[in-house]
């Protein structure tokens, strides 16, 4: 018996230490996205109501018809897919080809090119927000897709140089070295040995890129129109002038949070590799 | 090795074309925008008088220490960052601590406690508005029901309360990040060091202190620097929450060169954003030079 409730006497402390700690933290967390899909399900009466309802009686859908029929949700979701779509295509391709580069080669010239990348996203959004602005405006670039994917490439190319740096310096030497001993040249090497064991890697990396440009709300709203608005921008003008209609814009909400969150659930153990090992070296 | 320097003796061409399209596209898209907005700070650029731009030397500058906007809005962005950050680091170690425990469901917790980082912070803002509302917002309900407030507080339209609620707003989506940092850090942490520490007796608080923090001192490091960054030049919470209001209660000095932007008065938002962009290269010089560092510059 004594035995027993010492354990039991653990287990207690065991929880208030860890257990509860825990588990408000995560309530913390993971409660707004509760509540956004809560509300997005209730009916108008049970949202305006004296009485906050933490349980809707009766769910419904029609927020969702409303958002995908009458403010046709579906296209900016299309022009945000367009955007992110070539942001990572283009990021993805020259920075793998750099941070190649940087991994394999010795050079004159490249700790500066790389600390070049690597400062970069110590300059605030704003500061190149505006010129971009004039700039895209001068090349008559202002609202069309190019001017996204070209103001996103200031963010995701010096973080995908890092982080797929990183990923290659991982990778032993000696993979290509014994393919180039067989008589490969370097781009064989590099398109048959490294390639597909880095194929994960540039998923991931990808995925982060994918969200990033999805995400994004400061360059879009400038740089975007009616009719190519992307997903951020169209959930903030789901604000109307009659003000906010809340069980919409959560839907909108959860609606712009899954594709995020599914990619992101995929590509999660190798991203978080690659985004600690740098930081927890030393 | 011998790889590399054999490779490195002859002058290569290669490294060079391999590195020569992102860095043309970085040249392009933040290299020559910066000396654009150094041109246009020296100017009257203004978009809504287009006719009228000419060069007028620093009077941007000049200007801009005796805005009153621009001196309370450096101020309070010293308070979103020291707070914002601040306490992002204490539950983001606490749930780092937490989360490297064992535990069944371990796997899923340490997952669905990222999504506050994977989400757009549009949604972030919109999501603590409704939270936070003064009418229907839950919070409000909550706090009536545990007796802590009586009567609904209107927490974004009132002064004294829309600066902490969008620090708490900030707090809760860089809560993850910090967590995953230092999770991963706490992770290479040799068990040898505890074990050492279990036979000569350590309380779990002195392991803490002697042990895990000495040892997460870089990481701890580098993810405050990144993020003390990310924070100082983040717009779009506050914009989607309270648009620096309600009387430029929660305008930060990035916000306000967000809204000179948007009013089309190009030149002094760039001079503003320009020595937004020396302070903060300022602040992290010492992080700046651990970089080089890591780097063998």
């Amino acid at each position: 018996m004594p035995n027993s409730l010492c354990r039991a006497k653990r287990s207690v402390s065991r929880f208030l230490i860890v257990g509860l700690p825990l588990l408000l933290i995560l309530i913390f967390l993971l409660f707004p996205y509760y509540w956004t899909l809560i509300t997005s399900l209730k009916p108008n009466r049970e949202l305006y109501s004296t009485q906050v309802v933490y349980w809707p009686a009766e769910p419904t859908l029609a927020a969702y018809g409303q958002l995908f029929g009458q403010f046709n949700f579906l296209k900016p979701m299309g022009n945000s897919f367009v955007v992110a779509m070539i942001t990572t295509a283009l990021s993805l391709t020259v920075s793998m080809l750099a941070a190649y580069s940087f991994s394999r080669f010795r050079f004159r010239g490249r700790k500066l090119l790389m600390v070049l990348f690597l400062t970069n996203n110590m300059f605030p959004t704003v500061l190149l927000l505006i010129p971009l602005f004039t700039i895209m405006r001068q090349m008559n670039l202002l609202y069309t897709p190019a001017s996204l994917v070209l103001s996103y490439t200031t963010f995701t190319i010096p973080f995908s140089v890092w982080l797929l740096n990183g990923y290659l310096n991982d990778l032993p030497m000696s993979l290509e070295e014994a393919a180039m001993v067989d008589g490969a040249n370097r781009a064989q090497a590099f398109t048959r040995i490294i390639l597909p064991v880095l194929v994960p890697c540039l998923l991931a990396t990808g995925v982060y890129i994918f969200m990033q440009s999805w995400n994004e709300y400061t360059f879009a709203v400038l740089f975007t129109n009616d009719r190519n608005r992307t997903v951020p921008v169209a959930l903030k003008s789901l604000i109307g002038q009659f003000g906010v209609q809340w069980e919409l814009l959560t839907a909108g909400g959860i609606i712009t949070v899954i594709p995020v969150c599914v990619m992101f659930f995929f590509a999660q153990k190798r991203l978080v590799a690659g985004l600690t090992s740098g930081a927890v070296k030393g | 090795m011998e790889f590399i320097r054999k490779r490195g003796r002859r002058t290569n061409l290669w490294p060079y074309l391999l590195v020569l399209p992102a860095l043309t596209v970085v040249v392009c898209v933040v290299f020559v925008p910066i000396l654009n907005a150094v041109s246009m700070s020296l100017q009257n650029y203004d978009l809504r008088r287009p006719k009228l731009i000419s060069f007028i030397g620093l009077e941007n500058y000049i200007k801009l220490f005796a805005d009153r906007q621009f001196i309370a809005s450096l101020y309070r962005t010293a308070l979103w960052v020291v707070f914002g950050v601040g306490f992002q680091f204490v539950f983001g170690f606490a749930l780092a601590l937490l989360l490297n425990q064992e535990f069944r469901g371990r796997a899923l917790a340490r997952s669905v406690s990222l999504i506050p980082w994977v989400t757009p912070g549009v949604l972030i803002a919109l999501m603590w508005r409704w939270l936070l509302d003064g009418n229907y917002g839950v919070i409000n309900d909550l706090l009536q029901k545990t007796g802590i407030t009586d009567g609904n507080i209107a927490f974004l339209a009132a002064r004294a309360t829309a600066l902490p609620s969008v620090i708490l707003t900030i707090v809760w989506q860089g809560i993850p990040f910090f967590a995953l940092m230092l999770l991963a850090g706490l992770q290479g942490i040799a068990h040898e060091l505890y074990e050492a520490a279990d036979i000569d007796g350590a309380k779990s608080l002195q392991k803490l202190r002697f042990i895990t923090i000495p040892s997460l001192k870089n990481t701890i490091f580098v993810t405050t620097m990144l993020r003390v960054i990310w924070v100082a030049n983040s717009v779009d919470v506050i914009f989607n929450m309270t648009e620096g209001g309600p009387a430029y209660a929660t305008q930060t000095l990035s916000v306000y060169i967000y809204l000179k932007a948007n009013t089309l008065n190009m030149g002094y938002a760039s001079a503003m954003a320009l020595i937004m962009t020396v302070l903060l290269l300022g602040v992290s010089i010492p992080y700046l030079r651990s970089m080089f560092r890591d780097q063998g510059v």
